[in-house]
């Protein structure tokens, strides 16, 4: 069915959602035992090896559940993972199905870990690192469970490095040589390098960082993705195994949290709401920190999935991550912005007042030199016969728009000639634009009313306070 | 009610009794009753018998005399203080009241009870076995031998299995891998060598990635309003265009689990097994690219363009107009009942002619040496001498009109040639041609001698060619061919074109025989027009279709043109330019480039050169009949509004 191994990872994304989604199943009823244990040991096993070649780039937190998508050999790989609740199991889904192609996918999944393993160096089935390992081992015979049975669960925990199997050099970053090339290509290649520096950063975005993650936030994801960006992160030690420093630790850098209020703050960590981690990621570098404070009204979260072409709508916020990432700091800016029209709105009925007054008095200027030109005319009609001449206007002829009207009614002429076939084809194709434009036109004017709803709240807000 | 008895059951409350035999003795019966021998069978077999059975003594069994009917079961009901107790049987015919103790037993067992009064359910139970150890065993019998020396079969069975893991003929069973174990299958990959079926394989398309809408914090506009939800949830799921309602939660904690989730998993389960994939080559086309290129409308000037004249005068819808051959006069008909005739550069209208009712066709003789206009109104053609022009040539046409002489002997015509009185003659209307039916449509003959007009008369005669200076009518048709809608003369060869209501046909009119038949791929033919070089014929259709035919192409249509939104009233050929042009019940007169080659290998050019509008629809029509002016670029078009509009 694969023929060559890129085949078998263009396939994968479809298997790990569906091993994902049956490592989360009850032990009981709807499928074997065995076939659970065997979609969690595989996922586990791709989790680690996404944090061993570091290769997870984009993050999304959905309704549905959370999307991840990993760069897997040059080929993007997506899968979603539900939000770990306990299943409603629905009535009118074939499980036999389900499970047939779950087993199809686990005998892949372990092919095609099996190879990504050995690609890395990794052994297989995955060891823990000698060294990690003794770090783990809990403390003077408090055994936490048996030593077989527990070791896939340490795996889980995602918070050691695993086992190679070739001890691996340090200086294994190869140098790319360089050829020197002409014109454009050597721009491309410029731009190419850029990329792969940029690349290599976004690799590196959390290293040097320390988390730690408090009881209410979803462990086993924030914990995946902040080892797939090089930081350090540990938990509760109730909470799962595997933690590896604790909450009192001064060395913590971040604290993710999510609650609205931090009864005891350590000083010299941030405490971050979690969507702080995933817009970190999307945005390749660690964003500002002031809008992800526990019990802020949290900024949108977008997807980072899409790419705007032209004519597509563009939300706000992406425009202002777009020159953040550009280097740009747009924030300040727009809040200079604001606080001026907020001194302007506070200003506007001051001089509201002044221009009503200097209106009334150009009024009366006004009336008085219409009584004067009133009285002029007459003395002149008493003269002059009581024809009028006005003078002709002078129609300006826009010859652009002329000759763009010409054209659209070329085209129009055109349209009419098409074949019954080609028109349907060119109607449906201009239908489809049309309503893409739309809908772009209606969530902005969507936009426009809710940003210019929050500011009149705002106002009201502000003027009660001074009340 | 009966226990099942075995020795080992008894009740210490009640004395000890055998069970009954299943035999009742006839002594329960009471000494009256008389026993049924017929035994356990359907008693329907005897229903059309008069005895339900035999007796011991094998005499019948009568039924009661009289079965009671309805009426008799109503009074027995009211009257007999028995009655609820009164039960037929069905054995004897006969009816049994119930006794007291009989009543009792059917009240316990309809109330689930034992029948015996005495019987107690709830007596306390007397275990044999208990889990205390008695002194005393249950059976005192000795232990056997053989429970205590080893089997010899046993033995043999066993030894006989040794022997055979001896000899290796059982292998010991081999554990049951739980764990698939892997390994490099890619190790020896070959991407050369890669079959046929993987070359056609067709990989199932990635699910979409998620919009902005999905995400759980979504910026507000994707948010919908109440109505937008309200749409869809009325929508049918196949339709939508999200399948989830974008929602916003104020913090991680508070999303919920995705209740489709395990539904959507599956759905793709689906749609990978299930749903035939095919490669399709998706164009990307430019709908740029798609406009054919057609020259430009300014290279090919001169056409008309813009409105120039309006001639104002009728009252009602103007339906038909002609010009002059000279082309400085043009007559219009319409439904108030006058003929108009108009000068054409100056919009003046020199005389106008009552007729008495609406005019439906009218034509200008194309002759320029008569002056001579054909109109039809009614069920009449009135030739109109309109005395405009030249006045030799006024003179002419009347001296020609005049000149016939009465031949000897009379021939018997369909039409009725009718010599105008003195006072229409002021008018102008020199002859009446009388005809049988209400004429639709009249059309001279390129050299001014012969007409034909058309009649509304399905099924009979509908078309008639006439010749003015003989005052001389005939059928030229044997068979009516279906309903004409319209006819004209070829402008250099002696055929005959009639269209009927989908399609053309040709005649032969020296001949005498049908040339050629055009199918028009309309459903109704309402106008056609002759390409003045003879070769092309263009139908203008009530389904706002124009077929515009090659006559040595085919007898289909060379290209039909889907201009106008509404149906088509009029068509018109240029006489010298290669124009053409339709007008159309929306109002517009389309104007399109004819151009027609001599070269019989290249086809007719037709681009469409310009929307002309003016006429404002009323009554749901707008245009109702177009013409060209013979030597300008102009157009005429006469409109519901009773306007007839010039445009140059």
């Amino acid at each position: 069915r694969y023929p060559t191994f890129i085949d078998a990872l263009r396939d994968l994304d479809d298997a790990l959602s569906m091993c994902f989604l049956f490592s989360t199943f009850p032990r009981t009823g709807k499928c074997h035992v065995q076939t659970i244990q065997l979609c969690r040991r595989l996922a586990v096993e791709f989790q680690n090896y996404v944090i061993a070649s570091r290769s997870l780039r984009k993050v999304f937190l959905s309704i549905k559940g959370i999307y991840y998508q990993a760069e897997v050999l040059g080929q993007p790989i997506t899968w979603i993972t539900p939000y770990t609740f306990a299943h409603d199991h629905p009535t009118d889904v074939d499980y036999r199905v389900m499970a047939t192609f779950t087993e199809f996918y686990t005998t892949l999944l372990g092919f095609v870990n099996f190879r990504l393993y050995h690609s890395l160096n990794l052994l297989y089935p995955p060891k823990i690192d000698i060294q990690a390992e003794d770090e783990l081992k809990p403390a003077e015979g408090k055994e936490y469970a048996m030593d077989s049975e527990s070791y896939l669960e340490r795996l889980s925990a995602l918070s050691a490095s695993l086992a190679r199997a070739v001890a691996p050099a340090h200086e294994d970053e190869v140098e790319m040589d360089e050829f020197p090339v002409e014109g454009e290509t050597a721009e491309l290649m410029d731009a190419k390098k850029k990329e792969q520096e940029a690349l290599e950063k976004h690799k590196k975005l959390f290293e040097g960082l320390r988390f730690f993650l408090n009881r209410e936030v979803p462990r086993e994801p924030l914990a995946f993705i902040i080892r797939c960006f090089g930081g350090q992160v540990s938990w509760d030690k109730s909470l799962c195994i595997g933690a590896t420093y604790d909450a009192t630790d001064p060395s913590i850098t971040h604290h993710i949290i999510d609650r609205p209020r931090v009864d005891k703050q350590v000083v010299g960590r941030y405490y971050l709401q979690p969507q702080w981690v995933f817009d970190s990621v999307n945005a390749k570098l660690c964003l500002p920190v002031a809008e992800y404070f526990p019990g802020v009204l949290l900024p949108p979260h977008l997807s980072p999935f899409v790419t705007e072409k032209e004519g597509d709508y563009v939300p706000p916020e992406k425009l202002k991550l777009l020159a953040l990432q550009r280097g740009e700091n747009p924030d300040e800016e727009s809040e200079e912005e604001e606080e001026e029209e907020e001194e302007e709105g506070d200003n506007d009925k001051e001089e509201d007042e002044e221009e009503d007054e200097s209106e009334k008095e150009e009024e009366r200027k006004l009336q008085k030199m219409e009584e004067q030109k009133m009285e002029e005319q007459k003395t002149q009609n008493n003269k002059v016969l009581p024809v009028k001449v006005t003078p002709g206007k002078v129609r300006v002829e826009d010859k652009q728009r002329l000759e763009q009207e010409q054209q659209s009614e070329e085209k129009r002429l055109a349209i009419m000639m098409m074949k019954k076939r080609e028109k349907y084809l060119y109607k449906k194709i201009m239908f489809g634009k049309k309503r893409k434009i739309r809908e772009a036109n209606k969530l902005a004017e969507k936009r426009k009313a809710h940003d210019a709803a929050l500011k009149e709240q705002k106002k009201k807000s502000k003027k009660a306070r001074q009340v | 009610p009966r226990i099942p008895w075995n020795s080992l059951t008894f009740f210490p409350g009640i004395p000890w009794n055998p069970p009954p035999s299943p035999h009742p003795s006839p002594s329960h019966f009471s000494p009256q009753d008389i026993r049924n021998t017929v035994g356990n069978i359907p008693m329907e077999w005897y229903q059309d018998f008069p005895h339900v059975g035999y007796d011991l003594d094998g005499k019948r069994i009568y039924k009661p005399l009289r079965s009671k009917d309805e009426l008799d079961l109503f009074l027995e009901k009211m009257e007999n203080p028995e009655y609820w107790r009164t039960v037929r049987d069905r054995l004897t015919g006969s009816e049994v009241v119930l006794s007291e103790e009989q009543l009792e037993l059917i009240q316990r067992l309809q109330r689930g009870q034992f029948g015996d009064v005495n019987f107690d359910p709830y007596q306390p139970s007397v275990d044999f076995f208990s889990h205390e150890v008695r002194i005393h065993p249950v059976t005192n019998r000795p232990a056997d031998k053989r429970s205590f020396i080893p089997s010899l079969v046993e033995k043999e069975k066993v030894s006989k299995l040794v022997h055979a893991i001896k000899m290796g003929w059982i292998q010991p069973r081999k554990p049951k891998e739980s764990v698939p174990t892997f390994y490099d299958l890619w190790a020896r990959e070959d991407p050369n060598s890669v079959l046929g079926r993987h070359k056609m394989h067709v990989p199932a398309p990635k699910i979409p990635l998620p919009g902005h809408a999905e995400s759980y914090n979504p910026p507000p506009e994707f948010l919908l309003s109440p109505e937008e939800k309200l749409a869809w949830e009325q929508q049918d799921p196949a339709e939508r265009r999200l399948s989830f309602i974008p929602q916003q939660f104020p913090s991680l904690r508070a999303v919920p689990a995705y209740s489709r989730f395990i539904h959507e998993r599956f759905e793709r389960c689906l749609d990978l097994y299930l749903c035939p994939r095919q490669r399709k080559m998706r164009v990307n086309v430019d709908p740029e690219d798609l406009i054919p290129k057609l020259p430009k409308p300014r290279d090919l000037q001169p056409f008309p363009t813009t409105q120039a004249l309006i001639y104002r005068g009728h009252t009602s819808l103007v339906r038909t107009l002609s010009v002059s051959p000279s082309g400085q006069w043009l007559v219009s008909g319409s439904d108030d009942g006058s003929l108009r005739f108009w000068e054409v550069s100056s919009a003046r209208c020199l005389r106008s002619v009552p007729t008495g009712s609406a005019v439906r066709s009218v034509a200008w003789n194309p002759n320029p040496g008569i002056c001579l206009v054909a109109a039809a109104v009614d069920e009449q053609v009135l030739l109109v001498n309109p005395g405009l022009g030249d006045r030799l040539l006024v003179a002419a046409t009347d001296q020609l009109l005049d000149s016939r002489e009465a031949p000897q002997e009379e021939r018997i015509q369909p039409v009725q040639w009718i010599p105008a009185g003195p006072e229409e003659r002021g008018k102008g209307i020199r002859l009446r041609v009388q005809h049988d039916k209400p004429v639709l449509q009249v059309t001279w003959h390129t050299k001014g001698d012969y007409w034909a007009s058309v009649m509304r008369n399905p099924g009979g005669r509908q078309v008639l060619i006439h010749q003015s200076s003989r005052r001389w009518s005939q059928d030229p048709f044997r068979k009516s061919p279906g309903m004409i809608q319209c006819v004209r003369f070829h402008p250099l060869r002696p055929y005959f074109l009639v269209a009927s209501q989908r399609s053309v046909r040709i005649y032969n009119l020296l001949r005498q025989e049908l040339t050629k038949k055009l199918q028009s791929n309309c459903q109704w033919i309402s106008s056609m027009a002759v390409h003045p070089g003879g070769d092309n014929v263009i139908c203008g259709s009530y389904d706002s279709k124009l077929a515009w035919f090659d006559l040595d192409l085919s007898t289909r249509p060379y290209r039909l043109l889907r201009h106008h939104r509404r149906a088509l009233r009029s068509v018109a050929f240029h006489r010298r330019y290669p124009l053409f042009a339709s007008g159309s019940d929306d109002g517009t007169v389309i104007v399109c480039h004819g151009m027609v080659y001599n070269d019989l290998l290249q086809n007719a050019l037709l681009v469409p050169l310009k929307v002309l509008k003016g006429h404002a629809p009323t009554l749901d029509l707008g245009v109702l009949d177009v013409a060209f002016h013979p030597q300008q670029p102009w157009l005429f078009s006469s409109g519901a509004d009773g306007t007839v509009r010039l445009y140059t």
